[in-house]
């Protein structure tokens, strides 16, 4: 009964694991690099657009990324109640 | 007052402050001098991570590369950020969980295997101790440069720095010495950069600053971008033709080195709960990310000045900072058509100026008129950064001797005392080996660095990630994958730089990938053979899956484990 109640935190956990890191590699990998060039068209003040994802706002997004986690996954423990007091 | 006055000054209070905290964070048991008690903040660790992780070559080179490289410079401003993002997420919390003090450990533990745990160890002292001759000589360089004492005395200065506080405090001592060293790093960065972005752009952020526009109203990307195209050079921001597959892999290959690497992981064994863990990745990328999104500013502020300052002007002209740096032979002029201007052009025959990369952070507050003190703020901030990880990775390499091959193979009865004083005697010898090399640095140092990140990225990450996220991964599959992702990465290094001897031309380049960026295909290489071979043979016994049960949930982690 336990294992299975756990199973469902492991499932959860593994679920905000693939939205994350998708994020994390559509900014980096997908807008940085691979569609830099396309995005390169598109400007925001000063910057072509593929190019400040590479060298600003994919830096940016991590950092938030890491925050978000953090955040879901402190509720995600209360929720399953395996948090450390 | 003069630069040198003022380096004296600035560098010796740093250094005051770094032995002050040494003396106040002395390590009294092995716990404490492994892993800090576990008892350091989040917060405070994360500034301790970033300065651990921000070396002498992010400080004082990077944004000198990337000025170089424009866009490509991106696979270093993304592939040494986004590791942390893994980290965050599929390591650290699980290795605090897990409880014990090195990388070694969980490998040996989690694959109930001796011969995985000795793989582990020879890959962690060998990385680590790459990457500390090049802080080491880093300390050299700044030294001699801005002080004016020899190289070598600039090294020994290093190393009785990092000998006091690392011997004496151990993890304790390094933790709160690089919290320290992160605010004087970070500060002696920034200060230079937003002055020179309020003079180019008049915005006092440089990370907007980067973006904004010039005097004449034209956007300074725009600008730089036409310097340089008429010059000959690509477009700053643009991808050059066969960049993508590169920056690429190249980034990959950071990323997953990057969250492999063991002086970084170690790092999260010092926070008490698993959930600081998880904050504490938070706020070292956080703390990493001010100087990753200003080194870029800091590239192009660099880039634009020094195509003004020099192009088409005449020699005799140029400001004292370039005839200083001439004489160290990191500028080189040569006047080719005797027409007393310099060109400075893409075209390799026509060209008159060579300039070495790795001047431009400390050459820049120079080009750029800053008064004397931002200087030497400069400087100390470099050895900082270099000090830092010199310390991280050198108390890797004492804890891989006293604890993993000591402890766990020589002289298992050992007493926590004797332990302690093992671990101390280590790091002495590891600093004044680390400084010995440093003296004399093998040329093949700047080579091995991309094999240090290929390394992790091809042996730990895969075998820790899988370790915990696979739980029939076993003892033949992890150590298979291990093996081979190793030789694979290494051969293909070794064979593609002529500079380790290697036969191979780039013609011969696999899919175009560049050396620099083979760990991410050892990576993969490494998870399908560990994959493949597991499933063929014995599943994990029943403790050890019980253990990757465990360390799944954070509950229980701040407990006192009974034995280590």
């Amino acid at each position: 009964m336990k294992g299975n109640y756990l199973n469902g935190y492991w499932k959860q956990n593994i679920r905000y694991l693939i939205m994350l890191l998708s994020i994390w590699f559509i900014v980096s990998y997908g807008c940085g690099i691979l569609f830099a060039d396309n995005l390169n068209a598109f400007k925001i003040g000063g910057f072509p657009l593929g190019f400040w994802f590479a060298q600003q706002g994919s830096i940016y997004v991590f950092v938030i990324l890491i925050f978000v986690y953090v955040h879901l996954m402190n509720k995600l423990d209360r929720f399953y109640d395996v948090d450390e007091i | 007052m003069s630069v040198q006055t003022w380096t004296f000054i600035i560098v010796g209070i740093t250094f005051a402050i770094y032995i002050s905290i040494a003396i106040w964070a002395r390590a009294g048991s092995t716990k404490e001098f492994y892993v800090a008690g576990s008892s350091v903040s989040p917060l405070a660790n994360g500034m301790a991570t970033a300065a651990d992780w921000m070396s002498a070559a992010s400080y004082l080179s990077m944004a000198g590369l990337i000025s170089f490289m424009g866009y490509s410079g991106s696979q270093y401003l993304m592939g040494w950020t986004g590791g942390y993002v893994l980290l965050a997420l599929l390591l650290a919390p699980y290795l605090r969980k897990f409880g014990k003090f090195t990388v070694p450990d969980f490998i040996g533990e989690r694959y109930y295997s001796k011969q995985a745990r000795l793989v582990a160890l020879i890959c962690a002292i060998f990385v680590s101790f790459t990457y500390v001759v090049g802080q080491m000589k880093g300390v050299g360089v700044a030294f001699a440069r801005f002080l004016e004492v020899p190289y070598t005395t600039g090294i020994f200065i290093g190393i009785a720095i990092v000998f006091f506080y690392a011997v004496l405090g151990g993890m304790k001592g390094i933790t709160y010495t690089q919290v320290a060293q992160y605010c004087v790093l970070i500060f002696a960065f920034t200060v230079p950069a937003v002055f020179i972005s309020l003079q180019m752009v008049n915005n006092p952020i440089p990370q907007l600053g980067m973006g904004g526009t010039v005097s004449d109203g034209t956007y300074l990307l725009d600008k730089l971008n036409m310097l340089s195209t008429d010059l000959g050079f690509d477009e700053y921001t643009s991808m050059g033709m066969d960049d993508r597959i590169n920056v690429f892999f190249i980034t990959a290959a950071l990323m997953f080195g990057t969250a492999g690497l063991p002086h970084v992981i170690v790092r999260f064994f010092t926070v008490p709960r698993v959930r600081d863990a998880r904050k504490s990745a938070g706020y070292a990328l956080l703390f990493i990310a001010i100087l990753y999104t200003t080194a870029p500013a800091v590239a192009v502020f660099a880039r634009t000045n020094l195509l003004q300052t020099v192009s088409n002007q005449p020699y005799v002209e140029m400001p004292t900072w370039f005839n200083k740096w001439e004489e160290s032979k990191l500028i080189t002029f040569e006047d080719k058509n005797k027409d007393g201007l310099i060109q400075y052009v893409a075209d390799k025959t026509q060209n008159e100026l060579v300039i070495d990369r790795d001047i431009m952070v400390l050459a820049n507050p120079e080009i750029a008129n800053l008064p004397s003190w931002v200087i030497a703020l400069v400087v100390a901030g470099g050895l900082a950064a270099a000090l830092s990880t010199a310390a991280g990775l050198l108390l890797v390499i004492a804890t891989s001797i006293s604890h993993d091959l000591l402890k766990k193979y020589l002289r298992p009865n050992i007493s926590d005392k004797g332990e302690l004083l093992a671990a101390r005697i280590s790091i002495a010898a590891a600093v004044i080996l680390a400084g010995l090399a440093g003296l004399n640095p093998p040329g093949f140092v700047a080579q091995v660095v991309a094999l240090a990140f290929g390394l992790a990225a091809s042996s730990f990450f895969p075998a820790i990630i899988l370790g915990i996220f696979d739980k029939r991964m076993n003892k033949e599959g992890a150590v298979a994958g291990m093996i081979i992702g190793i030789l694979f990465t290494t051969a293909y290094i070794w064979y593609f730089k002529p500079q380790l001897g290697g036969p191979g031309t780039p013609d011969g380049y696999w899919f175009g990938i560049k050396p620099e960026g083979i760990g991410t295909l050892g990576m993969f290489i490494n998870m399908i053979i560990a994959l493949v071979v597991s499933r063929m043979t014995p599943a994990p016994p029943q403790e050890v899956q019980d253990l990757v049960e465990d360390i799944r949930i954070p509950r229980g982690a701040s407990e006192v484990k009974s034995v280590h």
